[in-house]
This record gives structure tokens, sequence and C-alpha cells, in this order.
């Protein structure tokens, strides 16, 4: 069966997109990415560290642009204006990618992201003819207006950035998911691997982690349980789950032919 | 020359030189990177033919590890 994932018209198999941030060193960023299955990976745009030792490593030569997609994203970027110049420097970085994670957020201690500037941000980003994939808050209202200014799909948080508080509001994300003609992921706030299953029963299109794989014990092995989760939650979904009741009164095994003593 | 790299003051004996020149000086050949100069980002194919002056603000940046 192939169910593939739409992203600005390209598809990809796999639902999971990560992070590339936290890990010890660059060769377990692989072997995470690798377990994982993602084939979109998020990168940040930053001052590049003038003096460095030449020949040291860098994350391009472990995750090569060619065998990822990669998104690079605002993190850290506070109005509308230093993230709009972030993504015109990563446009220029990675040869003219149009694909973007836009992130504007609006306080250092939560994390928890401006909607107002990111609105105004992606207003920017989509008339310069970028893709924007938009981190944003779990608010009907907001996601319906992203949509509407363009963006390619919208990424409301399962709970604050690196919080690992799972999905505080299944309620609001499902009234996104109906209202939406845009692929919605749930980005930020991913503990562990039933918070992404339960992301895709909702009928999320995808779930971008970072912080829920690289903070694990074993990086690797969660990576793995959250590729799982995810192609088990879209299955679910797709699946469609029996309706909840209180009781059934209608066993599974059959009521008659019992032994009776 | 005096500019600004990264936000930090970097001296400089020549009085003007492209962005291709400081990029060699700099090491950083074959990095992938992309340059701002005073708030407007120089192409890479303008590299050679971009001259800096006096004052110029630069902002250099690479990909690193992000959520």
């Amino acid at each position: 069966m192939s169910d593939l994932l739409n992203i600005a018209g390209k598809t990809y198999q796999s639902r999971l997109l990560v992070g590339t941030g936290k890990y010890q060193d660059f060769k377990q960023t692989r072997a995470a990415i690798d377990a994982s299955g993602a084939e979109i990976i998020t990168v940040a745009i930053r001052r590049t560290n003038i003096g460095q030792t030449v020949g040291e490593p860098s994350l391009l030569e472990f995750l090569p642009p060619e065998q990822f997609t990669y998104l690079p994203n605002t993190a850290g970027c506070y109005s509308a204006d230093d993230a709009v110049r972030t993504l015109r420097l990563a446009r220029e970085l990675l040869d003219g990618h149009q694909l973007v994670k836009l992130e504007v957020l609006g306080d250092p201690n939560t994390l928890y992201p401006n909607m107002i500037e990111t609105i105004a941000a992606a207003k920017v980003l989509v008339k310069d003819g970028f893709d924007v994939m938009v981190y944003c808050s779990d608010d009907p209202i907001i996601a319906k207006q992203l949509e509407e200014i363009g963006c390619c799909a919208v990424m409301p948080l399962a709970s604050l950035i690196g919080s690992g508080m799972g999905i505080l509001n299944p309620w609001n994300l499902q009234i996104i998911i109906a209202n939406a003609n845009i692929p919605v992921l749930v980005d930020a706030g991913v503990g562990t691997a039933s918070d992404a299953a339960i992301a895709m029963e909702l009928g999320c299109q995808g779930v971008l982690m970072n912080t829920a794989i690289a903070a694990a014990r074993d990086p690797i092995l969660m990576a793995s349980a959250m590729k799982k989760a995810v192609e088990a939650g879209r299955e679910a979904y797709l699946a469609g789950r029996m309706p909840k009741k209180l009781y059934a009164a209608t066993p599974s095994s059959p009521t008659t032919g019992l032994i009776q003593s | 020359m005096q500019l600004t790299i990264n936000g930090k003051p970097a001296h400089f004996d020549a009085s003007t030189f492209s962005v291709e020149n400081l990029v060699t000086h700099l090491n950083l050949i074959g990095k992938r990177i992309a340059i701002e100069c005073n708030g407007e980002i120089v192409p890479r194919s303008q590299f050679s033919v971009r001259q800096l002056v006096e004052g110029d603000q630069l902002e250099i940046v690479g990909a690193v590890g992000g959520g």
C-alpha cells in the first residue's frame, strides 16, 4: 500500500521528521537518524566559527544534503525580520532550497511561539517563494490563517519545545486537523513513542521531534521506537479505531457451547 | 581596513579585497557557508567580484545541528 506524505509537491515514505541537535557527536546524530528512517531533517543556521581548525568535521559531511531533505529552521529568532533573514541565508547556503521551517519564539524560558511575528514572517516568506512549514501554537484559528497565507504545512506544538510533556490538548489538534487542507504535523513536546503514536492516531500527517530522541538514554533505540510508533499510529488512523463504549455486553468469544457444571 | 565579522572586529593591512580573498584567508574554502554583507546576501557567484571596504559588517553562517 502506498501511503506517502506529501509536502509542497514532494512525497516522502517517512512521516517522522527529526532534528539534528543535542546529540553527543555527529556519529551518534547520523546513527539515530538512520534508525529513525527520517528523510526530512531540521538544521539550524548559525555564525560559522571563524578560525576553526581546518578539516574539522561538519554536520553536512555526516548528513549529506543529497541523501536527506534539509529543513533549515529559524530556532532562536524572536522577530519576523530575524526569521526571514535567517531563512534567506539558509536558501543561499543550500543552493536555492525553498522548504523551510519557520518558528518565531516569544519567550526564552518557555520557548512559546510568538504567533503575531510568525504570521508576519510567513507572509513575507510565502511571497518570496519559500515553502513554509510553520511551527505554531495549537490555536485552530491561527492554524487556519497560516494555511490561508499559503504555508505548505502547519506544525502545532503538542506541548512546549523540549518539555517531553506529550500531547496536552488533543481536542485542539483534532479541530486543526479537521479544518486543514494542508498537512498538519505535531512539532515539539513529544516525549516518548506513545505520544508520537497518539499524534498520528489523531490524524496528523507526521511528527517532528528532536529532544525525545536525542535526550533518551539510548537515542538510537528511541529513534527506532519512534519510527515504529509513527508507523503504528498512522496505520491505526487509516484502519479506523473501534468506537469507545463504557462496556460491551458482546464478548469476543462465543456465548454458546460453554461447558456446564 | 577594519571589518566586523560575525560581530567581532577584524583588522586587515590591505585597504580592500574580495569576499573570495576573505574566504580563503579564513580557511573557509570548500565549506558550505552563506555570507551577508551589511544585511544583504552576497551570492556565492559574486564572491570573486564583490570588494569589501572599510567598515563592512559581515555575517558568515553555516548549518549546525538543531531541532
